[in-house]
């Protein structure tokens, strides 16, 4: 058994597992916040990369602003979006809500893709140095960036729902709509303020991924990857989507080990989250931490 | 009573025969038998590039209806549909391939070999409900197109699988001249059968899980049998048209069955009208003609300003798919019912003409 590939290979899940917890985690905002199912989410990472793509290179803008400005711009998209397309679908059968998500996701793509080209896109080079030397391990230093930046936002998420007035606002909306209308908080702008804030986190995800891999349209599959991670934390829990994204991440990685080195299927870890998904459907379809609907006629 | 030659004024329907009559009028069903014996002459009067469309509409026409099965009558979502279509296809190819067995009656059997796997797929349906379903037929488009890559014995993996060309008698219907009448005895087979699904016990059990499932197991709807049943059917259709779809081309490969062709069958019922055979017809023909129209359009345009500022050429393609995704938006907000919706409201207008109002 080669111990070396496995490790490397977990350590390769971990890393990719918590940026799916991270875009699971804004998937989960959108839903519980607005009860609209997000099929668009990969084509937010995607916009987000290719924004700060374009103002690095053809702007020459240094990282530490242009970073900023990409968040600022996805913030206003995400209110953009929520306000004028989602909003008219406010108590349409949810068919037409899912609908207009996936409709959304196909145009972005093919958008990204006339204005950016299909070909990928290296990245300008952030970091000085290539490599870090932990405990024997060579470890990319993008991917110790990419988890410390994964942890710095799921920690921010914790403290904005735990402790500030509009996280507040939000779980309260999220726990009975009218209720929540009823104490002056406007609920209106709380929808927006999830996409908003759901953008703005993909967004980061999406650079993340980009600065590791480069930009193209194949970015948009992490959107794919959210479902299995999102249902099986548990679609209306956001810590149990971060654990979801991690089992999904290292489970993939551990897919790939066995079929490179005893099954030799090939391409064996692009399939294995949708088994487990199914899986997950049939027998714990409510997932990890979610709440079971009771149904009332 | 008897049919009459026009609906009275108030649509009043005393007797249940007369409530789930398929034509309401002598008229309409006399306009429906005129306009198949019209369309009998199109392969005389229209040239090729014409009748592949028309074919084409009447393939994809058949497996949109499968759909609207599942999402139109039974009101679950499925996103998985062009996966069942695709393995209808290979399924065809391979039957009269390794067991030469007429591909007169692949056709049908790939349906039912299909309909088995959309009845496995359709397995969480007796758990799920709503979005939870999507997601169920979104792993199942990833898992079989997975499976098309990997299973060479079914599918010929990276070489195109051949399919044989569609004959009866050992006379081969080579052709799109000769093809045009398969696909169109099919597509009144399968509108025919559906419309008189809908009309039975069954099929009224379908419309009462959708339109409020606790009522309806209240009533002694078995929910899971229809549920897992819709998907059955559904994935039926999409057998269905998928096998004439590789005959047709008499080569299958491996493209072509991905979420977006998923993306185009649902906007095919989304613009024909959910919930409506005719307008399934109706949609399918929009979504056919909307991206030759745009390159007509794109044809006709070159070499104007509007061109280069676009690179209509290189980009068609992206523009197509944003053209999709756009109109399917544009519907959902503006006319969530549908061609079928807007096609009787024009027959309304046209009835009280001059005196509309």
């Amino acid at each position: 058994m080669n111990t070396q590939l496995l490790i490397q290979l977990l350590v390769n899940g971990l890393v990719v597992g918590t940026l799916y917890g991270v875009v699971a985690m804004s998937f989960v905002l959108i839903y519980k916040a607005t009860q609209v199912v997000n099929f668009a989410q990969g084509e937010l990472l995607l916009i987000g990369a290719w924004v700060c793509w374009w103002l690095l290179t053809k702007y020459q803008v240094p990282f530490y602003l242009g970073m900023p400005i990409t968040l600022v711009f996805m913030f206003v998209f995400g209110i953009a979006i929520q306000v004028v397309i989602l909003r008219p679908m406010i108590g349409e059968p949810i068919i037409s809500v899912i609908m207009v998500t996936i409709a959304l996701s196909t145009v972005f793509s093919a958008l990204m893709k006339w204005i950016f080209g299909v070909n990928l896109q290296p990245f300008p080079r952030i970091f000085t140095t290539q490599n870090v030397n932990i405990l024997g391990l060579q470890v990319q230093t993008v991917y110790l960036m990419s988890l410390a930046v994964s942890l710095a936002m799921m920690v921010g998420m914790a403290w904005f729902f735990r402790l500030s007035k509009y996280g507040l606002a939000m779980r309260a909306t999220a726990f009975n709509q009218q209720v929540a209308q009823s104490l002056g908080i406007s609920v209106k702008s709380v929808f927006a303020m999830a996409w908003a804030i759901s953008a703005t986190v993909s967004a980061v995800a999406g650079v993340v991924v980009a600065v590791v891999n480069g930009v193209s349209a194949g970015l948009s599959a992490y959107g794919v990857k959210v479902f299995p991670a999102a249902i099986l934390g548990g679609l209306d829990s956001v810590g149990g989507a971060v654990l979801g994204g991690i089992i999904i991440g290292l489970l993939e990685n551990f897919a790939h080990f066995l079929d490179s080195e005893y099954l030799h299927w090939g391409n064996l870890y692009e399939i294995a989250p949708f088994y487990a998904l199914i899986i997950i459907l049939m027998i714990k379809p409510y997932g990890l931490f979610g709440t079971k609907d009771i149904e009332r006629v | 009573m008897a049919t009459q030659t026009l609906i009275p004024a108030g649509d009043f329907r005393t007797t249940y025969a007369a409530d789930t009559t398929v034509f309401p009028t002598r008229t309409s069903r006399n306009a429906m038998i005129v306009g198949i014996i019209l369309i009998c002459f199109a392969p005389q009067v229209l040239n090729e590039y014409t009748l592949s469309l028309l074919i084409q509409i009447g393939i994809f026409g058949i497996a949109a209806l499968g759909l609207n099965i599942v999402v139109g009558f039974t009101g679950q979502i499925s996103i998985g549909h062009a996966a069942f279509f695709g393995f209808g296809a290979f399924t065809s190819a391979y039957l009269s391939n390794r067991f030469g067995i007429p591909v007169f009656f692949c056709i049908p059997l790939a349906g039912i070999v299909t309909a088995g796997v959309g009845l496995i797929f359709g397995l969480p349906a007796a758990r799920l409900k709503g979005l939870y379903l999507a997601i169920a037929t979104l792993a199942a488009q990833y898992i079989l197109l997975d499976f098309f890559a990997r299973a060479e014995w079914f599918t010929g993996g990276s070489v195109p699988a051949s399919a044989e060309a569609f004959s009866i008698f050992g006379y081969s219907l080579r052709g799109d001249k000769k093809y045009f009448y398969v696909v169109l005895a099919y597509v009144i087979i399968c509108y025919l059968l559906v419309t008189n699904l809908i009309r039975s016990r069954d099929g009224r059990a379908l419309v009462a899980v959708r339109d409020h499932y606790l009522s309806a197991e209240i009533m002694g709807i078995n929910l899971t049998k229809y549920r897992t049943l819709s998907f059955g059917l559904a994935a039926f259709f999409a057998g269905v048209g998928g096998a004439l779809y590789a005959h047709y081309n008499q080569v299958v490969s491996n493209e072509g069955f991905g979420i977006d062709r998923s993306i185009i069958f649902l906007a095919m019922i989304i613009i024909g009208g959910i919930g409506s055979v005719a307008g399934t017809l109706m949609g399918t023909a929009f979504m056919v003609l909307l991206p030759e129209s745009m390159e007509w359009l794109s044809v006709a345009l070159r070499g104007s300003p509007i061109d280069t500022v676009l690179g209509l050429k290189n980009n068609i393609a992206f523009l197509r798919e944003m053209a999709i995704g756009l109109i399917i938006i544009v519907f959902l907000v503006f006319e969530p019912d549908g061609l079928a919706h807007r096609w009787r409201r024009i027959k309304a207008y046209w009835k009280l003409y001059p005196f509309s109002h």
